[in-house]
């Protein structure tokens, strides 16, 4: 794990301080609140419904097991006891009071984070694959060059003050788990004819109001050019994109605007024009962070664990548990271990402070000592001895972490929506927690099988509802809780917009609807074929018959 | 079947904490809406902006405005699901929030 040097250290502590000096000043009043907002929320304080909101950065999900219990004392010592692991990697509080929130950012800093860019117009956190450095179909552990991001656009003086806020998105391997597609850059390592390793850069991508696919600007990107690339595309952004409209703002409008060839010689003529050796990443530089993120010392084992084998063959639960929820590691013997924080009924990514520390201490015994925080509000052991699983997954269930649902219909993505966002137009929450409850069922959802059901409370798309496969918008329809169903959508490497399907529907209708389409999908699915892989083949048309048809 | 009489609250978030609290008839910051004054005319609502306004300055709560509401039998009723929420807690924790501590608004934010 990346461990700060003497500068971030100097860098953190000077940022609380400042803020403990903002933050008092506001309530003692002489600063006013325009003029205090904006620093608010350059250290992740928001207002939410009904309280401050606090946003801290988990650099590319990856938390170290002190980190995890930082965040459990944080969630029952200034919180109401839990707190909200998000879509983009990172964790919310609730409950916050301005009065503690330099407390908080100075406990933060006390384990090396902060909430620093988790807001306002700048380069946010940089996310990546939650299986990074784990995953048996990697190329190399994006998390290195993740840093390296995130070091060069922390407080970027060029870059602090963008037309829009910006999210980049790195990928290591080629099965896309970090919806690289959907963000404003996205980059993907692959090798050429040669065997080296480069970039794919993709830029204007997203979703909100206008949902885009990014387009390629570079399909190979020598590893050295990576800055100054990046360089070119935010200079390009800053100067043309649009000041005038916060809704046409975002790079994505930039390139639709004047057309990915425009935009694709704009950047290339910039990148020409500048010098690049003074910007080129020093590759002593890159090797120095690369160090932090080397593998743990992994034990020679045999890919053959009996005793995992035999806990499988004795424990039908548990064996259920480790078909959905455990992924393949790259080194024998080993397995990533995916805790659902979706159990049926419950809100997903919510986890009690004794939570956070339950699953501290399980990645401090079995897993190196590290998580991950994934996109879809799940949290990832990525490193566990095969014939350790067992063990950990008892533990999980003592603790209510041992849902069965990963990468099932009970494995949803939501955002906090009308519960607790000022801007949601509807809730979210209480749909996904029907949803769930609804295909509780263990051999009904695992004939299912893989699906993503996706709902956000606004057109805002923070439930990635646009790439879902199955994607739910709630609206506000004449004071009415009113749902938009998409179909089709995805975030991984064959990534779409979904279409939506007609008509939406109120509140309580909501799980039958998400019922009738599965079951047309069960009706009309070839033998293994996957929900996408259905919708794909056979169009809208008989999910739209399923819905509207019979009155 | 009681007169229902239109008109709006004034609503901020207490400073210190962040606590949602609605404007009285005598000028302070209550946490329930029930204690709220319900403006029915434009210069009571427009005085209701120029204490508000003046309390945020005082650094006592912020983010204020007026959302529409109604008087039903003698309690307020927040005439958006929006701001019925923010009168009770989050509808999927009902052991937080107003609906928790005795601060609850007296209409749920749907019919049941």
């Amino acid at each position: 794990m990346y461990r700060y040097d003497e500068f971030d250290h100097q860098f953190v502590r000077e940022r609380t301080a400042q803020f403990r000096d903002q933050a008092d000043r506001r309530m003692a009043g002489t600063l006013s609140e325009d003029e205090f907002r904006p620093l608010r929320l350059m250290n992740g304080l928001y207002l939410q419904l009904h309280a401050y909101m606090l946003r801290v950065a988990i650099p590319y999900g990856t938390l170290s097991s002190r980190q995890m219990r930082q965040l459990g004392m944080i969630a029952d010592r200034y919180d109401k006891g839990y707190g909200h692991f998000t879509t983009r990697q990172n964790i919310q509080y609730n409950w916050i009071k301005l009065e503690d929130a330099a407390d908080i950012l100075q406990a933060l800093a006390d384990v090396e984070m902060h909430a620093i860019q988790t807001s306002g117009n700048c380069i946010r956190n940089v996310t990546t694959d939650h299986w990074a450095g784990a995953a048996a179909d990697e190329i190399t552990d994006p998390r290195p060059v993740g840093e390296l991001i995130r070091q060069w656009s922390s407080l970027h003086p060029e870059f602090s003050f963008l037309p829009r806020k910006f999210k980049i998105a790195i990928t290591g391997a080629p099965h896309d788990r970090a919806a690289v597609k959907v963000h404003d850059i996205g980059m993907r390592l692959h090798r050429n004819d040669r065997g080296e390793a480069g970039w794919e850069v993709m830029v204007g991508g997203g979703q909100g109001r206008t949902p885009m696919i990014a387009v390629t600007v570079r399909d190979f990107l020598p590893e050295k050019e990576l800055i100054p690339y990046l360089e070119a595309i935010m200079r390009v952004y800053n100067l043309y994109g649009r000041r005038d409209n916060k809704y046409k703002a975002r790079i994505k409008i930039l390139v639709h605007e004047i057309g990915a060839e425009k935009f694709r010689s704009e950047v290339e003529a910039e990148y020409a024009r500048h010098p690049h050796q003074q910007t080129q990443v020093e590759q002593r530089e890159l090797a120095r962070i690369s160090a932090y993120f080397a593998d743990p010392k992994f034990e020679k084992l045999s890919r053959f664990a009996p005793a995992f084998e035999d806990a499988k063959r004795s424990n039908p639960q548990f064996a259920r548990w480790a078909k959905n929820n455990l992924a393949t590691h790259k080194t024998d013997g080993y397995a990533i271990v995916n805790i659902s924080l979706k159990a049926p009924g419950e809100i997903p990514g919510d986890a009690t402070g004794e939570q956070m520390r339950v699953m501290a201490d399980l990645a401090e015994r079995y897993s190196h000592d590290e998580l991950r925080v994934s996109h879809a509000q799940n949290i990832v052991l990525p490193h566990v001895r095969l014939n350790d699983v067992f063990a950990v997954w008892q533990k999980l269930a003592e603790h209510g972490l041992a849902a069965a649902n990963y990468g099932l219909a009970g494995d949803i993505i939501a955002c906090p929506g009308l519960d607790y966002c000022s801007l949601a137009t509807a809730r979210s929450i209480p749909i996904a927690q029907a949803i769930s409850r609804r295909f509780a069922d263990f051999d009904r959802e695992q004939n299912i099988g893989n699906i993503k059901i996706n709902i956000s409370g606004c057109i805002n798309a923070c439930g990635h509802h646009h790439v879902g496969h199955i994607g739910i918008l709630g609206l506000d329809k004449a004071g009415e809780e009113y749902y938009q169903i998409t179909l089709g959508g995805s975030s991984s490497e064959n990534a779409a917009i979904g279409t939506i399907l007609g008509p939406g529907f109120a509140f309580e209708d909501v799980p039958d609807v998400i019922e009738k389409i599965l079951n047309t999908y069960l009706a009309q699915r070839a033998d293994g074929e996957e929900f996408l892989a259905t919708y794909r083949r056979i169009g809208a048309k008989p999910f739209k018959e399923a819905l509207y048809a019979a009155a | 079947m009681s007169e229902v009489e239109k008109g709006q609250v004034m609503t901020a978030n207490r400073l210190r904490d962040g606590e949602v609290v609605f404007l009285t008839r005598a000028g302070v910051w209550s946490e329930k809406i029930d204690d709220a004054v319900l403006a029915l005319e434009p210069q009571a609502k427009a005085a209701l902006e120029t204490r508000a306004a003046d309390d945020v300055r005082n650094t006592l709560v912020t983010g204020h405005y007026l959302f529409d509401a109604e008087r039903i039998n003698g309690r307020i009723r927040a005439s958006h699901f929006r701001e019925r929420v923010r009168t009770l807690g989050p509808s999927v924790r009902p052991d937080l929030g107003k609906q928790a501590n005795g601060n609850a608004g007296g209409f749920p934010v749907f019919k049941d």
